[in-house]
């Protein structure tokens, strides 16, 4: 090989991906380095999407807040909300009637099906498979009736209020539900035997993005992704809220840290979800879905509070700091998308541009969650 | 990943590199999870955020967030650090205070890779400035962002 051709031969070159491109599932760029196939350095773009949510938190009343809460992971609404009226809640010392918290817990687990069945389909779809996407739309459908049905939306939810929930449940949402956790359940054998087991998506999946559980502490990447390399944080077990300690579920966990990996512990999740709402309609009580007398203009005394839950993506986290007055002074929205993303430029390194954009794909991103 | 260390363990650790009030008490409390959402808080000096980083990377917490908050009456601004371990779900909130005409204190982005975003983003919100930082140019803002909107005095 002559000097010209071997130069020419190690020449890495640029390649854009985004802002606008289907493999980002919204405006996210990535500032490719290439060495022919390989990937030599990967620099995610963020904040074309970015709306300033933690100034918004300032500038209005909490209860004004509310449904910005909807708009940061449109894809799992609820659990922003519920972090949300969670953190102020914890500062204004409210409590919650069991009713409600039984039913926020429907809801999210509800909105947790409907997020990885979205995922799942848009998974398969950057792979090249174009039919589950299909199947899966189809049950997620029946969820997003019955959130309609109860909430008044399908997708960017405000249903949680201080102190409980707008509205209750009626017996059309519950007979609804059960039957769609006997659907569902029906269901997940013909995913297992439709994309589980297909030769071609294995071979895109296993052993592809290895991510380590050390790589995941140190970035910070929770929920499917942490659970997917071996680690069970899960924060409905290890900081439990609402009534989750009075429902049984297990915590998935696959140790292989690859997009396989990841899309088990998702598909499992569901199976998990599907028992929890069960179980919390067996045991919804009776009572009032709102606490009494929470003032219309809540000013929670001055304080410092955290609060998280376990949305679709990972640990959603709320700071607010109240001054005691009717605005938060500050709100910090911590964004599990955001923590997720974050190793990607790192883990990328010397992979096939293919395999990255599979490994960005697992991540299951929402951008607006990351942007906020 | 083995079972980390639990928080009553790491807190003689944190006592030493802690902030001291003026009656020479350490500014570090146990709390309840459930009432503030973390099992310790404390404050260290700001140029001891990385001896705190390094003590919860050896005891294998995670990452959660990194934040800023704009103390206008008193002209400071706080460094809110939110780490958590992975097995037991233990938590260990850090702070700091920086002067807010100069608000600067060290990066803590080779200890935990992932503070890198997170520091970037409270630069960009607040100008809080992470010394030896790798790269602190705008995340969420414009490329050419000269303005920190969640400054209290930030009029737009």
């Amino acid at each position: 090989m002559s000097s010209d051709a071997q130069a020419l031969h190690h020449e890495s070159f640029v390649l854009n991906v985004g802002p606008q491109h289907p493999a980002t599932h919204g405006v996210l760029r990535i500032k490719l380095t290439m060495d022919g196939e390989y990937i030599v350095d990967a620099e995610p773009v963020i904040g074309y999407g970015h709306r300033m949510h933690e100034k918004m938190g300032e500038n209005r009343s909490y209860a004004k807040f509310l449904p910005n809460t909807g708009r940061l992971d449109y894809v799992a609404a609820l659990f922003n909300g519920h972090g949300y009226v969670g953190a102020v809640e914890r500062l204004a010392g409210l409590v919650v009637p069991e009713r409600a918290e039984y039913i926020r817990v429907i809801t999210c687990e509800l909105n947790r099906i409907a997020s990885h069945l979205l995922w799942v389909g848009a998974f398969l779809v950057d792979l090249g498979g174009f039919t589950p996407l299909l199947y899966c739309f189809d049950d997620r459908e029946h969820i997003l009736d019955l959130l309609e049905s109860v909430t008044g939306s399908r997708l960017t939810f405000c249903y949680f209020r201080f102190g409980g929930v707008c509205n209750d449940v009626d017996d059309n949402f519950i007979a609804g539900a059960r039957a769609f956790v006997t659907s569902m359940r029906s269901r997940m054998p013909l995913y297992d035997a439709f994309v589980s087991k297909n030769i071609i998506f294995r071979k895109r999946c296993e052993g592809i993005g290895i991510l380590s559980a050390a790589e995941c502490r140190k970035y910070g990447a929770s929920g499917p992704v942490i659970r997917g390399s071996g680690v069970a944080y899960d924060v409905r077990k290890l900081e439990p809220y609402s009534v989750y300690p009075q429902l049984d579920f297990d915590v998935p966990v696959y140790t292989e840290g690859d997009c396989m990996a990841r899309y088990r512990v998702r598909i499992a999740e569901i199976v998990e979800s599907l028992r929890i709402v069960e179980q919390a309609l067996d045991k919804l009580p009776a009572g009032p879905v709102m606490a009494d007398k929470v003032p219309r203009a809540l000013k929670p005394p001055k304080g410092d509070c955290y609060f998280n839950v376990e949305s679709a993506r990972g640990s959603f986290g709320v700071r607010a700091i109240s001054d005691g007055s009717e605005n938060a002074y500050r709100l910090k929205l911590r964004s599990p998308c955001f923590s997720n993303l974050s190793l990607f430029q790192e883990c990328a390194r010397g992979m096939l541009l293919t395999d990255a954009l599979a490994l960005l794909g697992s991540l299951d991103l929402v951008i607006p969650d990351i942007d906020r | 990943m083995e079972s980390a260390m639990p928080v009553k363990d790491l807190k003689a650790s944190f006592e030493a590199i802690a902030q001291r009030n003026a009656a020479g008490q350490p500014l570090l409390a146990e709390t309840d999870h459930g009432a503030k959402g973390t099992n310790l808080d404390l404050t260290v000096p700001a140029e001891r955020v990385g001896d705190a980083a390094r003590i919860l990377d050896r005891a294998e917490y995670m990452i959660e967030a990194i934040t800023g908050v704009d103390w206008l009456a008193d002209k400071q601004m706080e460094i809110v650090y939110d780490f958590v371990d992975p097995v037991s779900g233990e938590r260990v909130t850090f702070r700091a205070r920086a002067p807010r005409d100069k608000p600067e204190l060290p990066s803590i982005s080779a200890v935990f890779p992932g503070a890198n975003w997170h520091e970037r983003e409270t630069h960009d919100f607040f100008g809080i400035v992470f010394a030896g930082h790798p790269g602190l140019i705008p995340l969420l803002l414009p490329e050419d962002a000269t303005f920190h909107p969640l400054r209290k005095d930030f009029a737009p």
